[in-house]
């Protein structure tokens, strides 16, 4: 089986996001990228499966800039057998994510897609569940808990009321939780060994998709701005300024 | 190396030049060399989760250097770039300021104003173009040295280990993701790690190069980036001050850039020399910032960005020997800055040029160190050699003697001693008996609206980020003294120094105090390790990645 996962470019969760001094988006100027955090643990879910001789071979893929090649450099140092970029300089939304990754996966003959959950830069938590519409097959969402038997995935989700137990036929669609795992360091010595994997960069023209803007942003504007809090003197104090608050 | 390393395997890299530090002198350094022989395998460690993330610097550059490296970089300007305007020199009292005559040093004329960390991302990837392997959240976590006595000679860095859990001991022990360091062999290993750096502080020790240098002296800089409210500013001015809120006996002052888009940088620096135990830099800072010039300039502004970090101002009299068997020291990592301008950008470019171009010439270390002293480079320490040791004797003396000196160009016949920092603070009972910095201390949280409100709200603008699970990388030798003898003698200054609030002292639940180190706060200024007055705080590398994510700075 082929696992395909899906890697996108985001500003460092590290990183404090200022809005642009126009309001028309957040300043990415010098600003420092990462993989998704989502996406790094569907890559370490994928290598994990592929070391339980669960998969054979791990394909890393973006639909993004340039530059997201330095994410997919760090996805094969984390051990992803090779990696194809889609260049589009342009935003993708949901929904033309959801259609490119269609045509990879059925031009890759994927049998498991590995996303995150969501990306912490729009939070859209949209792409897998789309994608899995798009493909007719089933899904995994929310998952902190993997494992193949035969043509089925075992898959524990993080619903609100708690966990989940449930089973989908392969080839599916899963997208990864926080607790599914710990992603691995990268190696000095694999990063030296990545830069030689394959590497594919082509036009996102190439994958024919239309994708008419569906979203259309009206603003951006930072969280209003906290007030100062208060230091209560002990836990009554405490638990009486919540009465007082109405919070309990 | 501790006990912990028995038992682990670790992969051996080969490499002919190994650089500690992706700062300016670094890349420069890696740039050279590629330049020079490019059949060479070079690699180059920083200890920041990418380039530029742990660089803090003013920055008023002289390009000179830089445009000989890498003449190209005027095409392609880091994010910040602005050329060099009008020089400001003021003098500060509480209520007002008076302009000064800009001292010769401080002519910024064909400078550029820049963030050092984007540009420092530019070099890094010059440098991966030419086909050096830059390798950052790769920290160099001990020198590799064999042999012994006079035959001992570095031959390579050990990386730090990831995934390592506290447990009570120095070195933790391997978590489940524990993935340990490479060793990383080399012909010669460049030390390039800025201002005290950890490796080669270990160095200076191991190889005895301070042996005819004076003590070492350091300063502590804070930078703010504030986004200012339309039409304040005036992109490329350069405005300095000394003066309020610091008395006569203490060095340092500040500094304002002024960029584009209604930006400016804010900076402080004080040396660590200051004597009053009950002094904290950051409220010196903050207070400054209150003074009515400044605060007609911020008012109504937001902080984008803060950081901190120490700057080395021993020059000349206290630079260590820069070469022993097997590796060298480079920039700040030895001390090339010229304190008299600020300057030390153009300075680590020059000695890691040279570095370079020795090594490509002579094959080995030996004679580097000469070779610095006789380059332009050294001459420009020498000639003003006498600026910053005449400000031990307060401000107005410093003055005076630097325009003397000035007029000398350096032709003094004599040496001015410096002082270490560590053995520079009166004690407590001493302190409080003076009045000077002792009034002012009692002011230093007085008026203060604009902000950051504190320290901690100050660090949250650095993205500083520490695994938590991990060891300590704030080494105190011996924290019984703590709460008694330094309590006593004075009053824990390390609870003030530390421009994040790193160190605390909290009840121990037992009717005492001790101290916690709030380690995930560290933004790697290295002050700790240079003001301690019982000099057991030893900074290590923390896990690769951890520290500030400085965008900008
Ligand atoms: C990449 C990423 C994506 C995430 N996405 C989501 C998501 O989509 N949805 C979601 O629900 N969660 C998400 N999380 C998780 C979520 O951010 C954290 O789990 C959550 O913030 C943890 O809150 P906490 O209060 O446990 O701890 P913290 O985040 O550590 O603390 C939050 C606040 O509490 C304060 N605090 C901490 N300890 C104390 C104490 N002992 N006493 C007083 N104050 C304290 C801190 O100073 C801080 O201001 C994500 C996390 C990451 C890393
Ligand atoms: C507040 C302030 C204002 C300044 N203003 C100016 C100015 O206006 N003009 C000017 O020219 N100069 C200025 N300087 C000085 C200037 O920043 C330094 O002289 C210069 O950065 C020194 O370069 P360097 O490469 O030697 O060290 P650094 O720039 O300190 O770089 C060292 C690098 O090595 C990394 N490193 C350290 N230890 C390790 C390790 N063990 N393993 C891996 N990586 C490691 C660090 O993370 C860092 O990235 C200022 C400095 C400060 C602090
Ligand atoms: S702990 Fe030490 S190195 Fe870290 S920020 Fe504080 S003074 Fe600087």
């Amino acid at each position: 089986m082929k696992i395909l996962v899906g890697i996108k470019r985001v500003i460092d969760y590290n990183v404090r996001v200022q809005v642009n001094r126009e309001g028309t988006g957040v300043v990415k100027d010098g600003v420092k990228m990462s993989i998704n955090p989502f996406d790094e643990i569907a890559v370490e879910e994928a290598l994990r499966m592929k070391e339980r001789g669960e998969a054979e071979e791990v394909v890393v893929v973006s639909v993004g800039p340039e530059a997201a090649q330095q994410q997919l450099r760090t996805a094969l140092a984390m051990g992803a057998d090779r990696a194809v970029l889609y260049q589009a300089e342009e935003e993708i939304q949901p929904l033309a994510a959801a259609r490119a990754l269609l045509q990879i996966v059925q031009a890759e003959d994927a049998g498991l897609v590995l996303l995150g959950k969501q990306a912490i830069d729009d939070d859209a938590n949209q792409v897998g569940q789309m994608l899995a519409a798009l493909w007719d097959r089933p899904q995994a969402t929310f998952v902190s808990k993997l494992e193949r038997s035969g043509d089925t995935l075992k898959a524990m989700r993080e619903v609100d009321a708690g966990l989940e137990n449930i089973e989908v036929d392969l080839p599916a669609v899963v997208t990864v939780d926080l607790r599914l795992n710990e992603p691995r360091f990268v190696k000095m010595p694999d990063i030296m060994k990545a830069k030689r994997k394959p590497l594919d960069i082509k036009p996102f023209a190439e994958l024919g998709v239309e994708m008419p803007p569906q979203l259309e942003v009206g603003a951006h504007e930072p969280p209003p701005k906290r007030q100062g809090g208060t230091k209560v003197e002990s836990v009554a104090a405490l638990v009486q300024a919540l009465k007082d608050k109405g919070v309990l | 190396m501790s006990a912990h390393d028995e038992g682990i395997e670790r992969d051996v890299m080969e490499y002919d030049y190994a650089i500690v530090g992706g700062g300016p002198a670094g890349l420069a350094c890696a740039i050279r060399l590629k330049a020079k022989l490019p059949e060479a395998n070079i690699c180059l460690l920083e200890k920041g989760s990418e380039i530029g993330a742990h660089i803090l610097s003013g920055c008023v550059m002289e390009p000179g250097p830089l445009d000989e490296l890498m003449p190209s970089w005027r095409d392609n300007p880091p994010a910040i770039c602005v050329p060099a305007g009008t020089d400001e020199f003021r003098f500060y009292t509480r209520q007002r300021s008076y302009k000064l005559p800009t001292p010769p040093q401080m002519h910024n004329a064909g400078n550029f104003i820049v963030s050092l960390g984007e540009l420092c991302k530019q070099m890094a990837a010059q440098a991966e173009s030419l086909g050096v392997e830059v390798f950052p959240g790769f920290p160099g976590r001990h020198p590799l040295i064999d042999g012994e006595g006079d035959a001992a000679r570095v031959i390579g860095v050990r990386c730090g280990d990831m995934g390592r859990e506290a447990d009570g001991t120095p070195d933790g022990r391997p978590g489940d993701n524990f993935a340990p360091g490479v060793d990383i062999h080399a012909n010669v290993t460049l030390f390039a790690e800025g201002c005290r750096g950890s490796l080669s502080k270990q160095l200076i020790r191991r190889f005895e190069l301070d042996r005819d240098a004076m003590p070492q002296t350091y300063g502590l800089g804070f930078k703010e980036l504030w986004q200012l409210p339309e039409g304040r500013t005036t992109p490329g001015l350069i405005q300095h001050s000394v003066g309020w809120p610091l008395d006569n006996a203490t060095y340092g002052g500040s500094f304002v850039y002024h960029l584009d888009q209604d930006r400016v940088y804010v900076g402080y620096v004080v040396g660590l020399d200051y004597a009053d135990p009950r002094f904290s830099p950051f409220e010196a800072f903050q207070q400054f910032k209150h003074h009515p010039d400044m605060r007609a300039l911020l008012a109504g502004g937001e902080i984008i960005a803060t950081g901190a970090r120490t700057i080395i101002e021993g020059g000349w009299q206290a630079l260590p020997k820069m070469d022993m068997p097997g590796a060298l020291l480079i920039g700040d990592g030895a001390g090339t800055l010229n304190v008299p301008k600020i300057k030390g950008v153009h300075q680590a470019i020059r000695s890691g040029m040279l570095a370079a171009d020795h090594l490509a010439a002579a094959g080995e270390p030996a004679g580097y160190d000469a070779a610095f002293r006789a380059s332009a480079a050294g001459e420009e320490l020498r000639k003003v050699r006498n600026i910053r040791p005449g400000f031990n004797r307060g401000l107005w003396f410093g003055m005076a003697n630097a325009a003397l000196e000035t007029v000398l160009g350096g032709r003094s016949p004599w040496t001015l001693k410096t002082h270490s920092d560590w053995d520079s603070l009166n004690s407590l009972a001493a302190a409080r008996a003076h009045d000077g910095q002792a009034a002012m201390a009692a002011n230093w949280e007085a008026e203060r609206s604009l902000p950051p409100r504190d320290r901690l709200a100050s660090v949250y603008f650095a993205n500083t980020a520490h695994e938590e699970a991990q060891p300590v990388h704030l080494r105190v030798a011996d924290t019984s003294i703590c709460a008694t003898r330094c309590a006593e003698e004075y009053g824990n200054p390390c609870t003030r120094f530390c421009p994040v609030g790193v160190y605390e002292m909290v009840d121990d639940g037992q009717g005492g105090r001790q101290l916690q180190i709030n380690a995930s706060n560290c933004v790697h200024c290295k002050a700790c390790d240079i003001k301690d007055p019982y000099q057991v705080i030893d900074w290590v590398t923390p896990e690769g990645g951890s520290g500030p994510n400085y965008q900008t700075m």
